[in-house]
């Protein structure tokens, strides 16, 4: 058997049934396995594009999601991919050509030392040296991409390891000594908790990623109930708590509502699940909820006290401690008064945006996308102010439906994500909301879309600017807006029919629904050019290392 | 406000011997800030395995993370922090003085208090090897000053439980 076929074979195994790549040199013995092969291949035009579509893949599914690149350049563009899925936590496994063992270390045309340079950014990565060693490494890549703390492994393959003649011994399982992440909570700890929460008069429920990870919706839905508790989620979180939900504050942190950051200053617990403290989170962090004492439910002993000292730390799996939690409590707290004070904050400081100019609210048009699609589309984002105003007024009902780059923060993100989750969930409405800026940094993945019929939407937020850095230069540098005018972006409805995809442009707000409306029944890749007003902002804003009370609520410039 | 107390600990990791091991393990360090005091590396009676013995200087946030860092990685099978118990721990130091023929009695009677070997004589020098922990050499060192040290060179620290437990 050849190395590439026992690869194939291993791929299958693992229920592989779709690649995002681009072939190149060394790795063609690879790409001329799977022509023969019933693995579907998606070929993207840029390498970082495979990556976020394997990434978009994977969020939407739950499965592992595979991308495929050439030795050298085509490995390197793989990097900012993997950095984000890193970040985020998603399950991937990346797959590069490197060149013949021979010529490793001696500067070999599309030579890079990818293991090297992604190490800080894989959950693991493996360089492989000897046939016999492939169906091994790609056992353990899969299973340490999904398990634990889910993350990117890379696994670089030489030509002539895809090449050699070998009789490959595929195994049925795989154990790697010192690898073994804990699922069950501490008893005591569980207990701990449960007393924590059975004593609590204004306790918040602060969750993220890993709910969805986890798939510990169902649970979270009847501690929240039970307890009667607030449930604010962070950006990727949205989804894990029904956000229409009655006892949902939406998102919290720096563009978080007003009423989720005035809670959690306010909270005497905090019930923290699948969350890492980040900065975009917690503001100035000596004064995130310093009257709470912390609760911390996470599946990696190095997140707690990573970022703040906790009262209860729990490490596990989310679904299995909130269950052990709802076992333990034999009582629930009062907390009808809470529910009182946070109900008003809410009626009194909802989301908001001026209706009255004359060019269109960018606001307006999620919350339009929002109405039409009955909040029951996939939402992938860009990264900015277009994810922040997606975060705030497209409410999720429903987990791995929202699609952002949390952590990494990676303009660029949304479209090719969005492809992606589209070849994931094909009965799906796919809709990328986009900023002018961050769609073309892989506006080439249009071809992608239009060739392989893929026919996710775009909804670009035009204002003609990088609007989040601009938004800071508003707010903090004296509107100097250095360099975040972007003179010179194309007419994007042009640009999606040059590429054969459908192109609309929205010059009036009475123009918005029609729009839509059309990109939702035609069954084809679309763009819609929304011209928005180019300066609107996104608020309420934590400004930079201010605590979350010390929020900016309405901004008059 | 980060806690101030700096405290040293000492952390025996033990890894799978496979090339790129200490890259991963060294690249956590730079990469999240912490402090390496003192490194070595070697192998154990399982060929497949290999201990790191670490030096870290920080916090105790710090030393925390460097312990659930550390652990988080694929090829870590085992870290101990060993900073509070019974160990016996050496280090070898190779120390090259100013030695004038008329001074080499004297270096040599300092040597052998500290039952340190004279390794090699040269015309106006010497060099002294030196086992131990870190106070006898840095006492050593102290005394040898005032002869003029030329160089010197020092591995890192290895450990060993005292009795019959194992790390």
């Amino acid at each position: 058997m050849l190395g590439t076929e026992a690869l194939i074979q291993c791929l299958k195994s693992e229920g592989v049934e779709v690649l995002f790549g681009i072939p190149g040199g060394v790795i063609i013995p690879i790409f001329d396995g799977l022509y023969d092969s019933d693995i579907r291949v998606i070929l993207t035009r840029h390498e970082q594009g495979a990556a976020h579509a394997a990434d978009g893949y994977a969020r939407v599914t739950g499965k592992v999601g595979v991308c495929l690149a050439t030795s050298g350049p085509g490995a390197t563009n793989l990097v900012t991919g993997l950095a984000n899925a890193h970040m985020d936590s998603v399950p991937m496994v990346a797959i590069t050509g490197q060149v013949n063992t021979p010529l490793i270390g001696r500067d070999s045309f599309q030579e890079a030392d990818i293991t090297g340079i992604t190490m800080p950014i894989t959950k693991h990565n493996y360089l492989v040296k000897k046939p016999q060693d492939l169906p091994v490494i790609l056992k353990e890549a899969f299973m340490i991409a999904r398990t634990g703390r889910p993350g990117p492994v890379l696994v670089d393959i030489p030509q002539d390891i895809s090449t050699a003649e070998y009789r490959f011994k595929i195994p049925d399982e795989v154990e790697i000594n010192g690898y073994k992440p804990t699922v069950i909570g501490n008893k005591r700890q569980i207990a701990n908790a449960a007393g924590l929460i059975q004593r609590a008069k204004r306790p918040v429920l602060y969750v993220g990623g890993g709910i969805i990870i986890s798939e510990a919706y169902r649970e979270l839905f009847d501690l929240a109930t039970r307890i009667n508790c607030p449930v604010t989620n962070t950006l990727m979180g949205k989804g894990a708590f029904p956000e229409t939900h009655e006892l949902s504050l939406g998102m919290l942190g720096m563009h978080g509502t007003w009423y989720a950051n005035t809670s959690i200053s306010n909270a005497d617990l905090l019930i923290a699940i699948g969350v890492r403290f980040d900065d975009r989170v917690t503001g100035k962090i000596e004064r995130f909820a310093p009257k709470a004492k912390i609760i911390h439910i996470d599946i990696d002993p190095a997140e707690i006290g990573k970022n703040v000292q906790v009262k209860t730390p729990i490490v596990g799996d989310a679904k299995h401690i909130i269950s052990a939690i709802l076992d333990e409590l034999d009582g629930t707290p009062d907390t009808s008064e809470w529910i009182e004070t946070v109900n008003k904050w809410k009626k009194e400081h909802p989301l908001s945006y001026n209706m009255s100019s004359s060019s269109i609210p960018p606001q307006y048009v999620v919350e339009k996308i929002y109405e039409m699609t009955k909040g029951d589309a996939i939402i992938a984002t860009e990264v900015g102010q277009n994810q922040m105003w997606a975060a705030q007024y497209y409410k999720m009902k429903l987990p791995r439906k929202f699609l952002s780059s949390g952590g990494l923060g990676t303009m660029g993100y949304g479209f090719p994500a969005a492809i992606g989750a589209q070849i994931g969930a094909p009965d799906k409405l796919v809709i990328d909301i986009a900023g002018d800026g961050s769609f073309m940094m892989n506006i080439q993945e249009l071809a992608t879309a239009v060739c392989n019929d893929i026919p996710v939407k775009v909804a670009v937020l035009n204002n003609g600017y990088l609007g989040m850095v601009r938004q800071w230069q508003d707010m903090f540098y004296n509107k100097r807006y250095s360099c975040t005018c972007l003179k010179g972006n194309p007419e994007f409805a042009e640009l999606a029919k040059a590429f054969g995809a459908v192109g609309i442009t929205v010059n009036e707000k009475d123009e918005v629904e029609p729009a839509i409306n059309e990109a939702m029944n035609n069954g084809k890749p679309t763009v819609i050019d929304f011209k928005v007003s180019p300066e609107e902002n996104v608020m309420p804003m934590v400004p930079k290392l201010a605590a979350l009370d010390e929020m900016i609520e309405k901004y008059e410039g | 406000m980060e806690e101030k107390i700096s405290l040293k600990h000492t952390f025996s990791v033990l890894v799978a011997n496979k090339p790129g091991v200490l890259t991963r393990v060294a690249g956590l360090f730079s990469r999240r800030g912490y402090n390496i005091d003192s490194l070595a590396v070697g192998t154990t009676i399982d060929p497949a395995v290999s201990r790191i013995t670490l030096v870290v200087e920080g916090n105790e946030r710090i030393l925390e993370q460097v312990s659930k860092q550390l652990n988080k990685l694929i090829e870590v099978k085992k870290v101990i922090d060993i900073t509070d118990v019974d160990t016996v721990d050496r280090g070898l130091f190779l120390i090259k003085v100013n030695a004038e023929a008329k001074q080499r009695q004297e270096i040599i009677s300092i040597a052998n208090i500290f039952r340190a070997q004279v390794v090699d004589v040269g015309e106006k020098s010497m060099i002294l090897e030196v086992t131990g922990n870190e106070e006898k050499v840095d006492a050593i060192q102290r005394l040898l000053n005032r002869y003029g040290i030329i160089e010197m060179v020092r591995t890192g620290k290895v450990v060993l439980l005292r009795g019959e437990k194992k790390t």
